[in-house]
């Protein structure tokens, strides 16, 4: 009321809709299946990005044209367009049935989440688009280690697959913290995007408390403030590693790709 | 699983109109962005803290935060502030700007940096003044360091415009999932659209190549 009376607003604010039962319960239901998400979400990224990044980088070609496309598609169409693909048109393509049937009617409650499918296509969309990402940043971290050093490993008696396993992996992935960071920053704020697919997260719980009392400007005002500082502690936790694993004498912030 | 391509073709003047919507606003939002991120990137390497701080904040708070809020931000915030309700392209357009001038503030910001300090010395010894300066010698040389990253920046910026579906533009995604919905052809669309952005990001980043492998690293 004060504030908008300073500015002169014709809007009344109700700051007490963000902790009145149960619209404060919603909202922590909503950061804890933010972090949720974006974690197991994270870890498919990683997985997915490593293989891609192997695949790339290895003389094998036509593995390394399938995960060329694989990267390139994903990285290239919204993830709008990907989630609403995983959510609306992957139902579509399964065989009428049982599988069907269960996906549609999943819904089970679990200690950390209401597991549904609305969770799975999220998980999924979210999952695959970083994977392409941080599939690109592995690529050219193991691209940035000189020749020599994959030469030396091989005449040194080491299996391509131990070069990978002790040489390329372990450097490529210490040389890439930085755009890696800006990756997992990333995924925290892409996966405001469950909303459109009615996942049950942050930006979900804003739209329902809005729904119910109208203050859309206090909800939001309060969903960026948690997004902020989520941003803010991922930030110093990462520049803490970013510290910790630099390999001495490289310079170790490189140029990172947004 | 039975498709009907058809759709594509009997849809066609909608899907369209979508594009053209989402290129309208791609390409206005590119524009007025960049122009907003070279004022607030200088800013930010401004020697006044008045200029510097508040850049400063308006940048890293704007990369803290997802798209969808700042859309919202001005969505719910905007009819405030003019007293009436805006429609949705304006106040999509807005958010846009706003958004993507931060992180194209930072690419410029990086630009000027790239540019060696022995280079600023020579020119100002050689008799010009600061402006001269900046606009001979630092900028031209910023701006070609900063095409690669300025480009991937726009293509993101292009996918980033399916957003604004969320408070009903009707842009190329918007008008996907009316189409979807009615006729019930979730897998033809929705594969349909992914190319359409596709093409356009991968033809952009073709351009991008070829523009660094011209101009090659100032």
């Amino acid at each position: 009321m004060l504030l908008a009376g300073f500015l002169g607003l014709q809007y009344d604010f109700r700051w007490s809709v963000l902790w009145e039962s149960p619209f404060g319960y919603w909202l922590l239901q909503g950061v804890k299946n933010t972090i949720i998400l974006s974690l197991l979400a994270w870890v498919i990224a990683l997985v997915l990005g490593i293989a891609l990044g192997i695949l790339r980088t290895a003389p094998w070609r036509v593995p390394r044209a399938v995960a060329t496309a694989y990267v390139e598609f994903f990285r290239n169409t919204p993830l709008l367009v990907q989630l609403f693909f995983w959510y609306f048109a992957v139902p579509q393509i399964l065989p009428a049935g049982p599988i069907r049937d269960a996906v549609n009617s999943l819904n089970v409650d679990t200690p950390l989440l209401t597991l549904n499918y609305e969770f799975l296509a999220a998980l999924a969309g979210l999952g695959v688009y970083t994977s392409a990402r941080v599939g690109e940043t592995i690529r050219a971290g193991i691209q940035s280690i000189p020749r020599q050093q994959t030469e030396a490993a091989l005449s040194s008696g080491l299996s391509l697959v131990q070069v990978y396993r002790h040489v390329l992996i372990p450097v490529g992935l210490r040389i890439v913290i930085p755009p890696m960071a800006t990756e997992f920053l990333s995924i925290f704020k892409n996966s405001s995007l469950a909303v459109t697919i009615g996942f049950a997260e942050i930006t979900f719980q804003t739209q329902q408390v809005n729904s119910y009392t109208f203050k859309g400007l206090e909800a939001v005002t309060a969903a960026t403030l948690i997004y902020l500082a989520i941003s803010l502690t991922i930030a110093a936790f990462m520049s803490r590693m970013e510290r910790q694993y630099a390999i001495p004498g490289l310079i170790a912030r490189g140029a990172t790709r947004e | 699983m039975d498709l009907d391509w058809t759709i594509i073709v009997r849809n066609w003047p909608v899907l369209l109109s979508g594009f053209i919507n989402t290129l309208k606003l791609a390409v206005l939002a590119i524009g007025a962005s960049f122009v907003l991120g070279v004022v607030a990137g200088a800013l930010r390497l401004s020697r006044s803290p008045y200029l510097h701080y508040p850049a400063v904040l308006y940048i890293e708070i704007i990369r803290g935060v997802p798209l969808i809020m700042v859309i919202f931000w001005f969505y719910f915030l905007a009819p405030i502030l003019a007293g009436r309700p805006l429609d949705n392209f304006t106040s999509a357009l807005i958010a846009f700007i706003v958004f993507e001038a931060a992180y194209l503030a930072e690419i410029v910001r990086a630009g000027i940096q790239s540019v060696p300090l022995g280079q600023v010395q020579a020119a100002i010894s050689t008799g010009l003044t600061h402006p001269q300066a900046m606009r001979h010698v630092i900028l031209p040389q910023a701006i070609r360091n900063m095409i690669p990253a300025l480009v991937t920046r726009f293509i993101v910026l292009f996918m980033d415009t399916s957003l604004a579906y969320i408070i009903g533009y009707r842009e190329l995604t918007r008008v996907a999932r009316i189409i979807a919905e009615r006729e019930f052809r979730a897998f033809e669309v929705y594969t349909f659209i992914a190319i359409v952005y596709f093409v356009c990001t991968y033809a952009m980043s073709l351009v991008a190549q070829r523009l660094e492998r011209r101009l090659g690293p100032a």
